[in-house]
């Protein structure tokens, strides 16, 4: 038993330096992948997603790698353009989550009272189905394409903060808070100057973490039908038109989208654990 | 003093749903009253044009839209309070009949994918913790992280085009098959219907309990008392069995009645790839169709259902671990 512990321990050393070094390799090929989508999407002209009846139906092939639609349209750039749409919304969605979490957590530390409000405001979002929430907002701002980004970046902060009040409140108990705070330094000043600071590697981590519940829900929602026109090439537009033609064989119109989905989520998930890892060890290492 | 902490308890949860309700109602019914969306027209459709302007009025004094928004939320309250969550403006009924008759096939629906996910992962979650750092355990956590990027809804269109399509095996979707009385439908169909859908959600929920109960097996068998089982030469299932599988059953059954708004949600999802009649397909057809009345009504009932699923995991704590009951005792 002993002895395992010590092997154990020795291989835990060598291990956390090739450990260090292959996060570091994960995160470059994360992003090296992520920014070739980006980049592919916004570099695609629409005539390439246009209309063209002569190769409608078609399997993938060398030609067109994930196949054409009924419209003769190719599937690969739809994807690239729709994981393009996807990314910009996951990023506006993430961002102000993050902000709104940032907010609220900082306000927790004014008072019991704030504190109470931010815990209450929590449960609340938390209490209703997400899906339902989605629907309702988009129904709030009346459909549209502005509806679905509305509802992603105002429904995706109580997790993280939920994480980020346990942390101020722990921060709140250190010594030299209560050292700040005799020295009359005021509660603005102790929120900047000794809160952020530790809230940052988290906010980054948060940030990033969050982007794949963003994709996926809206994915889901254009996928039910909110939002979006159905010209628009995002995934779940794709994936909700591929339903009429999936008894007549078309597989390929939902297999390779929502599998290229799949991927972009899974790799922002792995970004995220690795940045995790990297800045994090005390919280990474068991993950 | 038993009875006392018993009575507080029960009384502080009741005033928490009370304001829950009350919050998400005035929230909710701000929100739809914000909505631009003209509730006569959509209700009027594509017949605007036969409908003279004296009618619209009629309709939107009838519905008392020309009233306060104010008085519009007090009179609604009212009627909720009563019971009366109004009448859908889709299928012509009552709310609460809709919601009653489309939550019982939800509900067969999700318990069905509740109790096959919470057995698979909870069974997953131990084989994983207890080959930790195997390759079988990385086969699992590689699977329960790649489920985790799965959108749900396209993993039911995998499976539609497997079963459905390619093998021919399930029907394509419906709760029950089309042409047939509601009243004949034989329990194999529906039982046929009800498989993939179910299939989807099970597969979809396994994940998080797999991943926890794992985490937590793994943090067990790192405890001095389990050191101490294996230094009497305790091992494998006897070891797991005495000690491992009641401090990791608990979490996982509590994690799992905590996931009720995560089940909900799959469930939409999974009701609109298989044309399922459920309560998720009706709060779709009720965004998109501006079924205010509807809903507001399935908001409400979805945080009832997910506050129910919170207050069972809670309880379930409360009653079952002896450190919370005792805890509980000291307190007083």
């Amino acid at each position: 038993m002993n002895d395992r512990v010590i092997n154990e321990k020795q291989r835990g050393k060598k291990l956390h330096f090739n450990v260090r070094q292959r996060t570091v390799a994960m995160i470059i090929f994360a992003s090296t992948i992520l920014f070739a989508i980006i980049i592919s999407g916004l570099f695609i002209d629409t005539e390439k997603i246009g209309i063209n009846l002569e190769i409608k139906n078609q399997a993938p092939s060398l030609a067109h790698f994930f196949g054409t639609d009924w419209l003769g349209r190719d599937m690969l750039m739809r994807t690239l353009k729709g994981l393009t749409l996807s990314l910009g919304v996951g990023i506006l969605a993430a961002l102000s989550s993050t902000i709104i979490a940032l907010i609220l957590s900082l306000f927790s530390s004014w008072s019991k009272i704030a504190d109470y409000i931010v815990t209450w405001l929590i449960d609340l979002f938390l209490s209703v189905p997400h899906i339902v929430t989605l629907i309702l907002i988009s129904f709030a701002v009346g459909g549209g394409f502005k509806g679905v980004v509305i509802g992603l970046a105002l429904t995706h902060w109580p997790s993280l903060a939920r994480l980020l009040r346990a942390e101020v409140l722990q921060l709140k108990t250190a010594e030299y808070v209560g050292v700040s705070e005799r020295l009359g330094k005021s509660r603005l000043w102790i929120a900047r100057h000794h809160f952020l600071p530790h809230l940052i590697p988290q906010l980054l981590v948060g940030f990033i973490l969050l982007f794949p519940h963003a994709i996926l829900h809206e994915a889901a929602i254009t996928f039910l039908g909110f939002g979006l026109s159905t010209e628009t090439p995002a995934i779940g537009i794709i994936l909700s038109e591929s339903m009429r033609y999936l008894s007549t064989g078309l597989w390929w119109l939902a297999f390779f989208p929502g599998l290229s989905l799949l991927i972009m989520v899974g790799i922002f998930d792995l970004l995220g654990r690795s940045i995790q890892r990297l800045i994090d060890p005390f919280h990474g290492q068991r993950g | 003093m038993r009875f006392k902490t018993m009575a507080l308890y029960i009384l502080g949860k009741v005033v928490k749903l009370a304001t829950l309700l009350i919050a998400i109602s005035i929230l909710s019914f701000t929100l739809v009253s914000l909505s631009p969306i003209d509730p006569v027209q959509s209700y009027i459709g594509a017949d605007m044009t036969r409908v003279s302007p004296e009618q619209r009025d009629n309709i939107a004094e009838y519905w008392g839209l020309n009233e306060s928004k104010v008085q519009q939320f007090m009179s609604w309250g009212k009627a909720v309070l009563h019971g009366d969550l109004g009448t859908s403006l889709l299928y012509r009924s009552k709310v609460a009949d809709v919601i009653g008759e489309r939550f019982v096939a939800s509900l067969a629906l999700m318990v069905v994918a509740w109790v096959i996910s919470g057995i698979i992962g909870f069974l997953l979650g131990i084989i994983a913790g207890m080959k930790e750092g195997t390759w079988v355990d990385r086969v699992i956590k590689g699977y329960c992280f790649t489920l985790a990027s799965t959108p749900a809804f396209w993993l039911g269109l995998l499976l539609l085009m497997f079963f459905s399509v390619w093998l021919g095996w399930f029907p394509i979707g419906l709760g029950s098959p089309a042409g047939i009385l509601e009243a004949d439908v034989s329990l194999i169909e529906r039982l046929r219907h009800l498989f993939l859908p179910a299939l989807t959600l099970s597969i979809v929920g396994v994940a998080n309990v797999a991943l926890h109960t794992r985490q937590k097996l793994v943090e067990v068998l790192e405890s001095e008392y389990v050191r101490f089982a294996k230094a009497k030469g305790e091992r494998g299932v006897t070891l797991l069995w005495r000690h491992g599988l009641r401090n990791i059953s608990l979490p996982a059954i509590s994690l799992h009645f905590a996931s009720f708004g995560e089940l909900f949600g799959g469930a939409v999802l999974a009701e609109q790839v298989f044309s399922y009649p459920g309560l998720g397909q009706a709060v779709v057809q009720a965004g998109l169709g501006s079924d205010v009345p509807l809903l507001l009504g399935i908001v409400l009932f979805s945080t009832l259902f997910v506050f129910v699923g919170n207050l069972l995991a809670d309880l379930l704590y409360k009653a079952i671990d002896p450190r919370m009951r005792r805890g509980g005792e000291l307190n007083e």
